[in-house]
């Protein structure tokens, strides 16, 4: 049987007759990429448009509807080299990139009005001491007003929405203070600007809104730039499902298109994507994504397949199922609500710093207010200088503090491979003293592989990897994978179940079970020496070879298990496969903490045990039976290979082969919250010397503007010191 | 003095433009893919001969 792909579910018709799809590429690195692919599908007649964004790395096209099919442009992609899918931005992308265009909107209308003010108020500054008019000043602190009020009603509008929001709920945020400050200093200015006075603040809370802007943009950014690549990547795992379109014919759908109730097959060593019951067929299946169980499951008719189970033998029909209850994805579901409901809301640094910095602020103004007017002075002066102190103690520095370190350490982070799902997970990881892995998918990789290559002859490895490329049993796979194979052999046939076989140069091969090949002796031998493996033996002629297979444990995973003990955290394993199974990677990683046969709700019970005894744990894991004991951990980590619902869940997610990114993921949190909190004290530290200034009403709006850049200057260089990480404890 | 009176006004309109470019700069995408567009203004605009 025959199928064609069918992406018509992502093709967005523009009205026009012009048909849109956005794709997102794989391996689009440079320039020349960018102009060969425009320059490949420009060529298609009927393209009207064919734009590659380097930076997201993704190709937007447009086209006349009619003749051209979707599947002809990610065919022509891949006959240019790239590996392409069309993509359908998720709705927590889209408001991302609507929030950082915004603020770029509000950075540019601040930005502008903090230069012009500048402009004129460096002349008032001058002009107080020289020989100013005082018309011209007043000419000039006009202008100001025209400028600074506009731009501030509509640049600030992030901050006043926060402030409102925050209040509304009952609570204080640094948005509020901010709001006050600057609301406060336009209005006092405005009214000294009308009784013709020396000094207004207008430059002051333009230039405060700038350079708040500034860290708020950067540190939005970063996360859309995370976004975008977990988009890329989601897409690029190009998840279909074979649906029967009437008995006979199949099509190649994306798994957003496939509805409950319909019928899907799924051959040999294809992953299903759905959840359902198989309808007809027999096969194992491996469901290690799901229960963290290594041995395959023998299915039938009547079995329940989950998305994510890998199909090794037979061929399945399968009809979709809508999540039908007493099933395990049910149960998941269910401890997955009660977890994510019960993770204790975290309260942020920069949450818990304004909520004591806003009264002290605030009371501090107000006691200067009446201190002044004790001592004699009018109410007019007396309410000037508390304003002065409101606007001085404004929290630009620590209104930078936090969002200045986050975004750097969560850009290293980005470049290190792990990408933050949730914005507070720095300060969540930080405090991290005990790590808790699952071990298939996260500890291993999720592929399996040769472990004895080396002792096998490069020839027969060369050739056995041909062989097995005409299977696509996961076994087969891994031989062909760790021979590099690349070209398969003609003639070869499979028997399903058994093995592959064929004509070799005269000579018969045969790569399959130990019964298959006829080496039950020679398998059993290697079985011996390690009972966890799964054998196939390849036989040509008289020559038999044994490749023990396994799933491999991550390449530094012993390392980063070291360094994390060396790094006083604790480590344990909790896992859904069999005691044996465990016991020997816990052995090989020097882990003593370990469990075995670990149901989901176990795990769970696991770790609020630990966090009762006052621990805060960190969870590894991408099975599905992980998912709800990452919500219900202080914080976690999910590798990109994980279960969509794992992914969620996770706090952070990290790429590639190596284990190392949670090594770094912690090192690089511990050393973020360590500059956070220098940066607060920084910042803390200024208004014990600016404040006393404006509390004796000598803080004139040159200090002002003075103090303000010099504090979140230093606050920002000290910020850039995340770049690096730092294991000790915070 | 009085130069200041259309002076000043003159330099916020200049710098007014500025800001009405960078507002439709930032409408019509530029700020989108500021990784390709670097490349872009050094490309040929015609193909090479042999493709």
């Amino acid at each position: 049987m025959q199928s064609t792909r069918d992406f018509s579910h992502y093709v967005k018709d523009l009205g026009t007759g012009l048909g849109h799809l956005d794709l997102a590429v794989e391996g689009v690195t440079c320039a020349s990429c960018m102009f060969k692919i425009e320059r490949g599908l420009s060529a298609i007649p009927d393209v009207t448009l064919a734009r590659v964004n380097l930076t997201d790395r993704r190709l937007a096209l447009e086209w006349k509807l009619g003749a051209l099919d979707p599947i002809q442009f990610i065919d022509r992609l891949a006959e240019l080299g790239y590996k392409a899918y069309p993509f359908e931005p998720v709705r927590a992308e889209m408001a991302e990139v609507q929030q950082s265009r915004h603020l770029l909107r509000c950075l540019g209308v601040a930005a502008f009005a903090t230069m012009n003010v500048m402009m004129l108020s460096i002349p008032v500054w001058s002009g107080n001491v020289s020989d100013m008019l005082a018309e011209q000043r007043d000419f000039f602190h006009w202008l100001s007003a025209v400028i600074a009020l506009p731009a501030a009603a509509y640049a600030g509008q992030p901050f006043f929405r926060s402030a409102l929001a925050a209040l509304r709920a009952g609570g204080v945020n640094m948005d509020v203070p901010i709001s006050i400050g600057v609301i406060l200093a336009l209005g006092m200015s405005l009214v000294e600007t009308a009784h013709h006075a020396e000094h207004a603040y207008f430059d002051a809370a333009i230039m405060l809104l700038t350079f708040l802007l500034v860290g708020r943009y950067l540190d939005q950014n970063m996360r859309r730039r995370t976004r975008t690549v977990a988009g890329n990547l989601a897409a690029l795992k190009a998840e279909t499902a074979t649906k029967f379109i009437s008995a006979e014919e199949i099509r190649e759908v994306p798994v957003a298109a496939v509805r409950a109730g319909d019928l899907v097959l799924l051959r040999p060593g294809e992953r299903c994507a759905v959840d359902g019951v198989v309808e007809e067929g027999r096969s194992e299946v491996d469901q290690s994504l799901i229960t963290g169980e290594t041995l395959y499951e023998i299915v039938e008719k009547g079995a329940q397949v989950y998305a994510g189970s890998l199909n090794v033998s037979g061929t399945l029909r399968v009809r979709v199922s809508a999540a039908s209850e007493g099933t395990l994805l049910d149960e998941i579901g269910r401890l997955l609500d009660n977890a994510l409901q019960t993770r204790s809301r975290y309260i942020q640094l920069a949450d818990r710093a304004s909520r004591l910095y806003a009264p002290v602020v605030h009371a501090t103004a107000l006691l200067t207010m009446f201190g002044w007017l004790a001592a004699g002075a009018s109410w007019h002066d007396s309410i000037v200088t508390a304003i002065a102190v409101l606007i001085i103690t404004c929290p630009c520095a620590l209104g930078l503090a936090i969002p200045a370190v986050q975004t750097i350490a969560a850009g290293a982070m980005f470049r290190a491979g792990v990408l933050l799902n949730s914005g507070d997970a720095i300060e969540r990881v930080a405090a991290v003293d005990t790590v808790v892995f699952d071990k298939t998918g996260t500890l291993t990789l999720p592929e399996l592989d040769v472990v004895n290559e080396a002792a096998i002859p490069l020839d027969i490895l060369a050739l056995a990897g041909r062989v097995a490329l005409a299977s696509h049993h996961p076994l087969a796979a891994a031989v062909a994978r760790a021979a590099q194979a690349r070209a398969p052999l003609e003639g070869i046939e499979e028997e399903p179940g058994q093995g592959v076989r064929g004509m070799v140069d005269g000579v018969e091969v045969r790569l399959g079970s130990p019964a298959y090949c006829e080496a039950e002796d020679e398998a059993q031998q290697a079985l011996g020496e390690d009972p966890e493996i799964s054998v196939v033996v390849f036989r040509r002629g008289g020559g038999v070879h044994v490749f023990a297979i396994r799933q491999r444990l991550r390449a530094d995973a012993a390392q980063v298990i070291a360094d994390l003990h060396r790094a006083g955290l604790m480590v344990e394993i909790l896992s859904g496969d069999r005691e044996s199974a465990v016991q020997f990677t816990a052995s090989r990683l020097g882990v003593t903490a370990w469990r075995a046969r670990m149901s989901p709700a176990a795990k769970i019970a696991r770790i609020e045990a630990l966090k009762r005894s006052g621990r805060k744990v960190m969870m590894v894991g991408d099975g599905l039976n992980d998912a709800p004991s990452l919500a219900a951990a202080s914080v976690s980590m999910s590798p990109i290979t994980a279960t969509h619902l794992s992914q969620a869940a996770a706090d952070l997610v990290f790429l590639g082969k190596d284990l190392a990114p949670v090594l770094v993921a912690i090192s690089l949190s511990r050393k973020a919250v360590k500059l956070m909190r220098q940066n607060l004290a920084l910042a803390i530290g200024y208004n014990f010397v600016a404040v006393p200034i404006a509390i004796m009403g000598l803080a004139t709006p040159l200090i002002a503007a003075v103090a303000m850049s010099g504090s979140s200057l230093l606050v920002m260089l000290n910020a850039v010191r995340a770049r690096r990480g730092t294991l000790e404890a915070v | 003095m009085e130069v200041l009176l259309y002076l000043v006004p003159l330099a916020l309109a200049l710098g007014f433009l500025g800001l009405l470019g960078f507002l439709w700069s930032l409408k019509s995408g530029q700020y989108e893919d500021l990784d390709g567009a670097a490349w872009r203004a050094i490309a040929d605009d015609d193909p090479p001969a042999d493709r």
